[in-house]
């Protein structure tokens, strides 16, 4: 608890118009995904096609999703494009 | 061949109505043909922006309606040559004009102007579809706000579902000393997250406000930074193969130091 005051003091400021050009950023990509679980459909569907050729996985609990989470730094927010992928078997390719 | 123009934002109150005032009258001084229409039926205001509202005898409606000819509604503004505007009604609702009747009329209207501005309400609904539907392109107007700018990005979608290319960004009252003090977005924070060109930043500015009190777009102010940058626009609508520099919105020496670190080496 004290460690997060700590922190929360020792914060170099932000200047404003970055916090404000960063939560847009999330906001708008939220805005375009939300609008659109076909996007992700979309992308859950090409990622089973490649994964395919190299590994045996269970594809119903395959889940494509867009997280947002406080970046290293502490300052920004950043998406990421996030896939759980559970393997059963790695195939034998090539030689 | 005229063009249609549709300025629209998503957002209320980012400076739609004045812009379309101030890009009609900048049209209309360097010597284009113009016509500006009012799709915000039910909340008129470009004919109060523009000091005409008591020359108003027939509006938007009537002549979507056919209760008069489109010449009949046309009020002349007789401080610009060649500026005229089709008012919107103040007593129906948006339902009361469809996207077809606005694409009959625009084409009609083409081919006696050289420019047709749209003025188009807030919202995404149907009065922002009639205010896009006769339109060959669009300017999205923005001020440095998250709200706004998330607004923007959201019609920038919108209009090119809707087969309009490349729209631009306007981006309005920019205040110099709070960019400075990274206190207001800047520029290149907004063009980087909506991916769009611009075609003219207007500063904040209170001549806006003096100006729309008298009735008078502010363009005509010589003086006035925001009409400078108003001016500036309309250049490069009126001829865009022009390079029109943007350092020559800031009077003298040290300020123009202080405005290039601001803006970037964009045009304002
Ligand atoms: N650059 C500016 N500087 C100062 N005031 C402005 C500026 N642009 C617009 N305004 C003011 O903001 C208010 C909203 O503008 P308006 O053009 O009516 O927006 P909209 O049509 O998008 O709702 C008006 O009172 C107008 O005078
Ligand atoms: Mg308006």
């Amino acid at each position: 608890m004290l460690d997060v005051i700590m922190n929360f003091f020792r914060k170099p400021k932000v200047a404003s118009k970055d916090i404000a050009a960063n939560r847009l950023k999330v906001c708008i990509i939220h805005d375009k995904t939300d609008g659109s679980p076909e996007i992700l459909e979309m992308i859950r569907n090409e990622i089973i096609k490649i994964i395919d050729n190299y590994v045996e996985f269970d594809r119903d609990a395959l889940e494509v999703n867009i997280t947002h989470a406080d970046a290293a730094d502490g300052k920004t927010v950043s998406s990421a494009l996030v896939a759980n992928i559970p393997i059963k078997r790695v195939k034998r390719i090539g030689k | 061949m005229g063009e249609i123009i549709v300025i629209t934002s998503g957002k209320g109150g980012v400076g739609k109505t004045t812009s379309t005032a101030n890009i009609g009258a900048g049209l209309s001084n360097l010597g284009k043909k113009v016509v500006l229409i009012d799709t915000d039926i039910g909340l008129r205001n470009l004919d109060v922006v523009l000091g005409l509202e008591n020359r108003i005898v027939y509006d938007l409606v009537d002549v979507v309606e056919k209760k008069c000819r489109v010449k009949q509604a046309l009020i002349k503004d007789k401080r610009f040559e060649n500026l005229f505007l089709i008012p919107a009604a103040q007593t129906r609702d948006k339902s009361a004009v469809s996207p077809s009747q606005m694409i009959e009329l625009c084409d009609e209207l083409r081919k006696d102007f050289d420019f047709v501005v749209i003025d188009c309400p807030a919202g995404i609904e149907q009065g922002f579809k009639n205010a896009i539907a006769g339109a060959d392109r669009a300017i999205v107007v923005t001020t440095p706000e998250v709200s706004a700018v998330r607004d923007a990005d959201r019609i920038i979608g919108l209009l090119e579902s809707h087969g309009i290319k490349d729209p631009v960004l306007l981006i309005n009252r920019i205040r110099i000393d709070m960019v400075k003090r990274g206190d207001m977005m800047n520029i290149d924070d907004i063009l980087e997250i909506l991916a769009v060109k611009h075609i003219g930043v207007v500063p904040d500015d209170e001549k806006i406000i003096e100006s729309t009190n008298r009735g008078e777009p502010v363009i005509a102010d010589s003086k006035s930074m925001a009409g400078q940058a108003y001016r500036n626009i309309t250049r490069r609508i009126a001829f865009p193969d022009e390079n029109i520099p943007f350092l020559d919105l800031e009077p003298a020496g040290g300020l123009r130091g202080l405005f290039k670190k601001v803006f970037g080496d964009k045009k304002v």
